[in-house]
């Protein structure tokens, strides 16, 4: 469980090789380096449109880079096999995606079923699943219309779980949610992640969720990686823009409490 | 003088006429389907070829329906059977809004939905059919029920090359200046306008997601 610390020799799970990404003549991400080892949770922390989601979707393979090269696993995802790839990894998309024609079932069952599990498999790991994202047993036969906005991000992040993959891309899998929903969400991931050491990359731009959450935080500005941290390093980090975070979140505290008292 | 009265005299005709019709609009409908669903898929995916096809479909049915058939005339092994020459004038005219709503229904897929299937891995196949074919459904049947009833009134000019169908009543109540008889022709038409719209509406809205 604490296998963490040997990490450092082994092949990183996600390597990201001198990544650059350009589009319509918008240059998003450029120069990237990182790794993320087999275990952690990285968050990726950046303000909008610093290129988090662009980061993710090179991993999948939704986007190839124009430069530099990305490997799962030690191997290059321009080498993989794209189909296999993308179903050995959970993405849990920015805006849910849940399929409005299929139940709830159908749709954290998706994966199993195309990759050919027995149907009565597929029933019992969905039960499963539900359990596991803290949903009744009785939502299973619901449609994507008929839940609230923090159910189907659970089921979303369930969806993601299903094959049981090793790798889990989450882009912003909490936001749009009031904050005590926030929370207890937050309190089950870090559960869930006790139980499975799934490698995350975690995309937010609350920095209260990135320290929560993360073993490391890489801060992003403008298509480039600042620096990454371990939540503690960051709080005492002198680099400007972490500061800046950290200011930032601790005004909103303070000037409440100012409110408070006059 | 009673429209109704003649049509009940000769019931034996109108129900032959109105059968025939129906094979003329269920097949040319049919035809179009297979050729303008796929068609629609195509352009979808490749948005390059949207315009040229879609133009093409757009400029078939700005042809004048009665010369379209006079055009179709002279082809070799389709003259000789005007009933074949008809459903394939019917068929070019209703490729239009079965292509063009095949291409919308698909685009307006929620690009959220399509990018969470091709990201869990879905073949560009299974993403077709089990996502956006099935979201697209009730748009493409909407295009079809426009079809439909579209080919039901352009039926009736088939008579005028002898392929039968209710626009025999019509075209003989002309000649004869004989109201009665062009209504025996226009009424059941109608009808089966009628019918066809209601049914595919049913239809589409059964097939409707939320
Ligand atoms: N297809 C595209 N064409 C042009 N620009 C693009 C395209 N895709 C992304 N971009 C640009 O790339 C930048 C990074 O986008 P990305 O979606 O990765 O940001 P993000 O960090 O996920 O933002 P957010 O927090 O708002 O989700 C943005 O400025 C965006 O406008
Ligand atoms: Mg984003």
């Amino acid at each position: 469980m604490l296998g963490g610390m040997q990490a450092t020799t082994a092949i990183p799970e996600i390597e990201f090789q001198d990544v650059s990404y350009r589009v319509a003549g918008t240059q998003v991400l450029s120069g990237f380096n990182l790794q993320v080892q087999s275990g952690e949770t990285l968050v990726l922390l950046g303000r909008s449109g610093s290129g988090k989601t662009t980061l993710l979707k090179l991993v999948n393979r939704l986007l190839t880079p124009s430069s530099g090269d990305i490997r799962v696993k030690g191997l290059s995802n321009a080498k993989a096999d794209v189909i296999g790839l993308r179903r050995s990894i959970g993405y849990v998309i920015q805006d849910v995606g849940l399929f409005p024609h299929f139940t709830v079932e159908r749709n954290i069952g998706l994966v199993p079923r195309i990759g050919g599990w027995p149907e009565d498999r597929i029933r019992a790991r969905v039960q499963e699943l539900l359990q596991l994202v803290g949903l009744a047993a009785d939502l299973a036969s619901r449609y994507p219309h008929q839940l609230s906005g923090g159910q189907r991000q659970r089921v979303g992040v369930a969806r993601a779980l299903a094959a049981d993959p090793e790798i889990l891309l989450m882009d912003e899998p909490f936001g749009a949610l009031d904050p005590l929903t926030r929370d207890e969400l937050q309190r089950e991931f870090l559960a869930l992640q006790q139980r499975l050491h799934k490698t995350v990359v975690f995309v937010t731009h609350d920095l209260r969720e990135a320290l929560r959450l993360g073993t490391r935080i890489a801060l992003m500005e403008a298509g480039r990686l600042v620096t990454v941290l371990t939540p503690r390093e960051f709080l005492q980090s002198s680099d400007p823009l972490a500061s800046a975070y950290v200011r930032a979140f601790g005004e909103g505290l303070e000037s409440a409490a100012n409110r408070g008292t006059s | 003088m009673n429209v109704f009265r003649y049509i009940w005299q000769n019931q034996g005709q109108v129900l032959e006429l109105t059968l025939e019709h129906l094979r003329l609009v269920g097949f040319s409908t049919l035809f179009a389907m297979l050729a303008g669903i796929p068609l629609g898929i195509v352009i979808a995916r490749r948005p390059r070829w949207n315009k040229p096809v879609l133009a093409s479909a757009n400029i078939i049915q700005t042809i004048p329906s009665l010369a379209l058939f006079g055009f179709l005339l002279p082809v070799p092994w389709l003259g000789e059977r005007s009933e074949r020459l008809a459903i394939l004038a019917l068929t070019l005219y209703a490729l239009l809004p079965i292509i063009r709503n095949t291409y919308t229904g698909i685009r307006g897929v929620d690009p959220a939905v399509v990018e969470a299937g091709r990201g869990m891995g879905l073949t560009e196949s299974q993403l077709l059919f089990q996502v956006e074919l099935p979201l697209a459904v009730s748009v493409i049947l909407s295009g079809v029920r426009v079809a439909v009833v579209i080919s039901v009134g352009l039926a009736t000019i088939a008579a005028a090359i002898g392929a039968g169908g209710l626009g025999e009543f019509i075209f003989r109540g002309l000649a004869m200046v004989d109201n009665r008889v062009i209504l025996a022709g226009a009424i059941p038409a109608a009808v089966l306008a009628l019918t066809a719209d209601f049914g595919v509406g049913w239809l589409e809205r059964r097939m409707q997601t939320r």
